[in-house]
């Protein structure tokens, strides 16, 4: 791609000319933020994951698609130990953060829940105040400073683009706030304890179009600062907000791929079919 | 330009890629009037340098159509842009390609400057292809001066432009036939002028396609293949 790319632009200064392909970083284990290797994911007898390979560029939104039942729920939950509460599930293979299996014996969950945040489909703030919500994970870790708590919720709130719209009623009931202001909120709370990761499981799928609009310009917005990963049924969200997709399909990785290229030309038959409506 | 369609949309994402394509679409479009006034240096004034660099020079033409393609599609596939959003997209795409036609008819221009000027030291210019090709350069700034400012006006005023190149450019090929009949040893440099002239009209032609397509960004009106009168009174009858 990119020596194709270097051939059509016939040496023209790429910084006036480059389209955005140019942009697009090479994938490896210094550029992952995450690494998931041969992972299966079993519910009882069932297997929901087939052995997935795939990186997660560090900050970079990667987004996932396939339709209900793909596994791609299932994959994300996998990212953080999720899976954990279910008796049923049990895991084969690796995921690495900082070449760590998140899955070794040693590993604190609560910690590593920590490091990679979620965000779940269904806004959940806590019943306490906005303020509260947001310095929840510091009270537990034991920040007592009044001081830095302040600062902390306002630097997160503002990153959450939800600031504006609540510094004035910070302790008010957080449900007296809209959906969208809700999930923006529960975003608030997750990168208050600084996660590297952002597991966002259907983030804006009970959100109207507008609030869904600022959920994915909050996304861009952070994706400086965190890696972001998120499952949408929209496939126009994916292509939106995206910089990787990768299309599942029971239980596989069919495709992962740059936005641009999955969108205009995807490599695999499949992938075609689902992301232009010819799929079942 | 009424930048407005660039900063309304909740994506800041999606204002700077509309906003970008436009900015480039506009770079490409100074490159090419440029290509234009170089290759009449050479072909007006025996300028055999500046006709080189016109031929040198295609490929940027060229490699900025690509780029410029590739982001649109991308915007295409992942914006999925409607109304004003969907005709600036399709109006950039437009444009580029008459654009690099426009690139191409100058290559032409010059390379036949440059045969002309091996031919013969003396090119014994014609003061009216010198006047026309100055004429369908203006026609072209103008037309992208509509563009970046959405000034449908305009538009309409440089598509009226056209009506003068096209007699402009008749009368010039009376001129080089009459010649040929005096003067059939000079036949082949003439031939080389017929198709530089026939290159200029041309370029006058794509700047009125790219006004038509300044009117359907603007206005939503598809004006191609109507009488000028027609495009004149869509443009500027009901305003939406």
């Amino acid at each position: 791609m990119k020596e194709e790319n270097k051939v059509l632009t016939h040496g023209v200064d790429p910084a006036a000319m480059r389209g955005r392909s140019s942009e697009k970083m090479v994938l490896s284990r210094e550029t992952a933020a995450m690494e998931i290797k041969a992972l299966k994911l079993f519910y009882g007898k069932d297997m929901a994951l087939k052995g997935v390979d795939l990186m997660i560029p560090k900050g970079r939104i990667t987004a996932f698609i396939g339709p209900s039942g793909c596994g791609k729920s299932s994959l994300l939950r996998c990212m953080n130990r999720m899976n954990d509460l279910i008796d049923s599930a049990r895991i084969e293979g690796e995921v690495l953060l900082h070449d760590e299996n998140i899955y070794d014996k040693g590993v604190d969950v609560a910690e590593l829940r920590r490091r990679v945040g979620m965000v779940f489909q269904k806004p959940n703030p806590f019943p306490k105040s906005i303020y509260e919500n947001v310095a929840y994970g510091l009270r537990l870790q034991g920040v007592k400073s009044r001081r830095v708590l302040d600062e902390v919720v306002e630097k997160s709130l503002r990153r959450a683009a939800l600031w504006d719209e609540v510094k004035d009623r910070l302790n008010e009931n957080a449900f007296g706030l809209s959906g969208g202001q809700q999930q923006r909120l529960v975003i608030a709370r997750a990168i208050a304890i600084e996660p590297e990761v952002l597991l966002l499981d259907e983030p804006a799928s009970a959100l109207d179009p507008l609030a869904t609009l600022k959920i994915e310009e909050l996304m861009f917005e952070l994706k400086e600062d965190y890696t972001i990963a998120i499952v949408t049924h929209n496939m126009q969200q994916a292509a939106r907000v995206s910089d990787y997709t990768a299309f599942m399909y029971m239980g596989e990785m069919v495709e992962f791929a740059d936005t641009d290229t999955l969108f205009t030309s995807p490599g695999k038959k499949q992938t075609e079919d689902y992301i232009t409506g010819r799929y079942g | 330009m009424d930048k407005s369609i660039f900063t309304q949309h909740i994506s800041a994402q999606f204002n700077e890629e509309l906003e970008d394509i436009v900015n480039r679409a506009m770079a490409m479009g100074g490159l090419v009037e440029q290509q234009l006034a170089d290759a009449m240096a050479g072909l007006a004034e025996g300028d055999s340098g500046k006709a080189e660099l016109v031929v040198t020079r295609d490929y940027q033409v060229n490699a900025m159509e690509v780029a410029l393609d590739e982001e649109c599609t991308y915007i295409l596939a992942r914006r999925q842009p409607t109304a004003s959003d969907l005709r600036l997209v399709m109006a950039v795409i437009k444009t580029i390609t008459d654009l690099e036609r426009i690139g191409d008819e100058a290559e032409r221009i010059g390379k036949m400057a440059l045969h002309l000027l091996e031919k013969d030291r003396e090119l014994h210019p014609m003061a009216d292809i010198a006047a026309l090709g100055e004429y369908v350069r203006r026609m072209l700034h103008t037309a992208l001066d509509a563009f970046a400012r959405m000034d449908t006006d305009q538009a309409v005023r440089t598509a009226q432009m056209d009506f003068s190149a096209d007699s402009q450019y008749e009368e010039i090929m009376r001129q080089l036939l009459k010649r040929m009949r005096d003067d059939p040893e000079a036949i082949p440099r003439v031939m080389d002028m017929i198709w530089a002239v026939r290159s200029l009209e041309r370029i006058g032609d794509r700047s009125r396609n790219i006004c038509e397509y300044v009117i359907y960004f603007v206005l939503g009106k598809d004006v191609r293949h109507v009488s000028f009168e027609q495009m004149a009174e869509e443009a500027t009858g009901d305003r939406r």
